[in-house]
């Protein structure tokens, strides 16, 4: 958020001919889940199905919220981020996913002279379970219950904000989805509970509201809330997605002092989401998406973009056009 | 058998619990009661540092035990101790752990939340914090390093020229504790043999919150809160009688006033180097570029006014003014057109460039940057932790702390005095290619203010804890390195700021020497 809320985000694509090829793809933090994604998409892959490729995002800020305040700061210019990294989904059936996603991170500011940092970031894992597809009135509902678990999967440093490449708390999530389908026409909605680790710092004390003498810092834990609504059709996806990230506590920045791992960190961006797979090529996609900050409290004012290219294996050796659909 | 699987099953889930606590086990808060080894009762004879003599601000004798005052207040102690709250024992355990470090403990705090920079005004200038307006932004003080250790040194010098006198009256009027005076009274603080009037624990108070209206003027609602739970935790705990109290808090208020006194004629006022709007600091540009150097020049955006330039002007408690100019300033640096300061650049670049994980730590543990309690705060905070297993008595921690803390004040007047007589630029100012791994600090490079503060804090701590001196020596090593890893000073910052603090811990150590505490 003031870089990253890691969280890793997937996505999977309906396909041609009455099937849909999968992909995921996952991206990270500031440039938030505005694309088609497996762990908060309605989408699931098929049985032996892998979905792996690339996935890559950047976005950057030049104001951010201390507290309420929106300002700026000439020392640090625009803030910018850029993660990249291997994503994958694969299809245990068609109603049991497993995804994963393991950004590289790097950060860089435009003015001023601190150092922008880059390495790898945090591993994420998710299963993703629909236990219940129907047919309601002209549409298709399905309910899916997603749990994640991320951790840092390398010794970077959280306590160099903003210019740090996650917060390193190890996050344990459970999320709700309800997806309804009539058509070519669809919306999906849900609700997640994060719940974050302490973390731990290289400084031995610190200041937030009062003085702590210890090295480890409490994490709130955090909720966010998903919709996204638009066109699933056989070669192209299209959804416009709103996304609200809220942290559970925590503390404002105070007046022009740096942030730190635990401080109140809220946003919503709005952004478009699209994937094009071509009949040209089967089991090939590519994934695209733009988003913005629309508000949020100790977060950049972030705009982002993100873009990927995926490819489905087969694990049973049939042809990847056997990939399967919601 | 069911029993024992419910008791087992409950065990497991109170363990999963704990294991799932999201509480942080704060290390202060485990500090064990107050016990000390010896109690130093001749402390009275101890030399103070203001003080002319122990007895130089008077303290009337107590009612005798026998009046019927005292009776009532020692059933005000019974009273307390009635009926005492989770709360209540929580307060007492936490003021056991002694008064000067907890008071310690609070300036930190107090220097943390106020170690921020103002923000700059639409135009582009700077505001001032204006202590007369403390609550106003920009919020008075900017508790920045050398603001920082200037309020260090004198609340503990404070705090020990009135412990040095409450000594001296506990022995001219030899008044028994409450505990000792009433077998019905419990002591939840470890018995002590000191006679109790006046408190030691209400000079302290006394002293302390008298110099932190001056030093915080903003805080007086918190730092009147503290000294409340303090005063309610020895009448809980058994251990002070009010009028105990009330001397001791009259006298180490008196105490506090010849520091406040001397606070203001310290010449701190004029740091800033800016009066009427007129910047008058522009004498130091001037001076280094008639010199043929290059001169600072803030790399803030918009330029920022150097970090209190008139500091190594300010009245040193070690030794005089004319002493920080012909004995400790140091020879100038290499001449940035040198091939000796080329070198040093480039060495400065290569760690610029190539961080690792180790040396990051070492930028990061010891930044004590924006937010922080600053460099003196962080050595106050090793000698706590160090003094802790020693079971010093409360004249001793303070006597340790005002030692340790007046020569952290004057390795601040000795550093700010050579950074602004060569006035030269940080490596980043030079080549622009050097990106810094922590803030970069807004005033002349040479010498490193941590380097200086740590050699000075290393060598007095070494001096009063030697078994830990060669610790002591290799934490202000890599104190002072890792500001040349974090890409913001030159090798020759580090290493002379090392040399000039060692100078002035050696002043500290000679006063240690002959202040009769040994």
């Amino acid at each position: 958020m003031f870089l990253h809320i890691k969280q890793a985000y997937l996505c999977k694509y309906p396909a041609f001919k009455r099937k849909f090829n999968l992909i995921i793809y996952l991206f990270i933090g500031s440039t938030l889940p505005l694309s088609a994604q497996t762990d908060i998409d309605a989408i699931m892959m098929g049985k032996n199905l892998f979905c792996t490729g690339i996935m890559y995002s950047g976005s950057n800020w030049n104001e951010y919220w201390e507290g309420s305040l929106k300002r700026e700061n000439f020392n640090l210019g625009t803030v910018s981020t850029q993660m990249a990294g291997p994503m994958g989904n694969l299809g245990v059936s068609s109603r049991l996913n497993v995804i994963f996603n393991l950004p590289y991170v790097s950060t860089k500011a435009s003015a001023g002279q601190l150092k922008g940092f880059k390495g790898m970031q945090d591993l994420s894992l998710w299963l993703k379970w629909k236990p219940v597809k129907k047919q309601i009135g002209k549409g298709t509902l399905s309910l899916f219950t997603i749990g994640g678990y991320s951790t840092p999967s390398s010794d970077y440093v959280a306590d160099y904000l903003p210019l740090s490449i996650g917060l390193r708390s190890r996050n344990i999530s459970l999320r709700g989805m309800a997806d309804y389908q009539v058509g070519v026409w669809t919306a999906t909605v849900s609700g997640t509970y994060v719940h974050r680790s302490n973390i731990e710092i290289d400084r031995t004390s610190y200041y937030t509201t009062e003085m702590h003498y210890s090295n480890e810092v409490f994490m709130p834990d955090a909720a966010q809330f998903n919709l996204r609504m638009g066109y699933r059709g056989k070669e192209w996806l299209v959804e416009a997605v709103a996304d609200n990230w809220t942290t559970l506590g925590g503390f404002d920045i105070t007046r022009n002092n740096m942030p730190f791992p635990s401080n109140k960190m809220n946003m919503t961006k709005i952004g478009i989401s699209m994937k094009y797979e071509p009949a040209y090529v089967k089991g090939l996609t590519f994934i695209g998406g733009a988003n913005t900050t629309v508000a949020g409290r100790n977060v950049g004012k972030s705009a982002g973009i993100q873009a990927g290219l995926f490819y489905i294996f087969n694990l049973s050796g049939k042809k990847s056009e056997k990939t399967k659909n919601n | 058998m069911k029993q024992l699987f419910t008791r087992y099953t409950i065990a497991a889930i109170m363990l999963f619990l704990a294991a799932c606590s999201k509480d942080i086990e704060e290390t202060n808060l485990l500090t064990p009661s107050l016990n000390p080894t010896t109690t130093d009762a001749n402390a009275g004879s101890w030399k103070p540092i203001l003080l002319a003599s122990a007895n130089e601000v008077s303290v009337p004798a107590p009612i005798a035990k026998t009046a019927p005052d005292y009776t009532a207040q020692i059933n005000e102690i019974k009273g307390w101790q009635k009926n005492i709250s989770e709360d209540d024992r929580k307060l007492v355990k936490y003021w056991n752990g002694g008064a000067i470090l907890r008071w310690n403990e609070i300036m930190r705090e107090l220097v943390a939340k106020y170690n921020l920079p103002p923000v700059q005004n639409e135009n582009g200038t700077y505001p001032l914090p204006n202590a007369s307006n403390p609550l106003a932004y920009p919020f008075f003080p900017f508790s920045n390093p050398p603001y920082a250790a200037r309020a260090y040194a004198y609340v503990s010098a404070a705090q020990y020229d009135a412990l040095i006198a409450a000594h001296h009256y506990k022995n001219l009027y030899k008044r028994e504790a409450p505990y000792f005076a009433d077998q019905n009274i419990n002591a939840l603080v470890n018995k002590s043999t000191l006679y109790s009037y006046p408190s030691e624990d209400a000079v302290v108070i006394g002293a302390s919150v008298e110099l932190l209206k001056l030093l915080f003027p903003g805080e007086q609602n918190f730092i009147q809160q503290k000294a409340e739970e303090h005063r309610r935790a020895r009448f809980i705990a058994g251990a002070n009688v009010r009028d105990e109290i009330e001397a001791g808090e009259a006298l180490g208020r008196a105490v506090a006033l010849k520091y406040v006194q001397r606070a203001r004629t310290d010449r701190t006022g004029a740091a800033a180097g800016i009066t009427n709007g007129v910047d008058l600091w522009k004498e130091f540009e001037q001076a280094a570029i008639q010199k043929g150097e290059s001169p600072w020049i803030s790399q803030e955006m918009p330029k920022r006014p150097p970090m209190l330039p008139y500091f190594g002007r300010v009245k040193p408690f070690l030794f005089d003014s004319l002493t920080v100019v012909t004995k400790i300033r140091p020879v100038a640096p290499p001449s940035t057109k040198s091939e000796a300061f080329k070198k040093e650049l480039d060495e400065v670049l290569y760690y610029s460039k190539n961080a690792n994980r180790e040396r990051i730590r070492m930028v990061h543990v010891w930044g004590d940057g924006v937010g922080t309690y600053t460099p003196p705060g962080h050595w106050n905070a090793i000698a706590a932790e160090h003094m802790i297993p020693l079971k010093l008595s409360e004249v001793r921690w303070a006597r340790n702390l005002a030692l340790l803390n007046m020569s952290l004040m004057d390795a601040a007047i000795v550093c700010w005095d050579a950074k602004f007589t060569y006035y030269n630029p940080r490596p980043s100012q030079v080549n622009p290619e050097i990106k810094t791994l922590t803030g970069l600090p807004n005033f002349p490079s040479y010498v490193s203010g941590h380097s200086t503060f740590s050699g000075a804090a290393s060598t007095i701590l070494g001096h009063l804890i030697p078994e830990k001196a060669s610790l002591f020596t290799e934490m202000a090593l890599e104190a002072s390195f890792s500001r040349l890893y974090g890409a913001i000073h030159y090798r020759s910052d580090c290493e002379v700021g090392l040399e000039m603090g060692k100078k002035v811990g050696s002043y500290a150590i000679q006063r240690a020497q002959n202040d009769g505490a040994n």
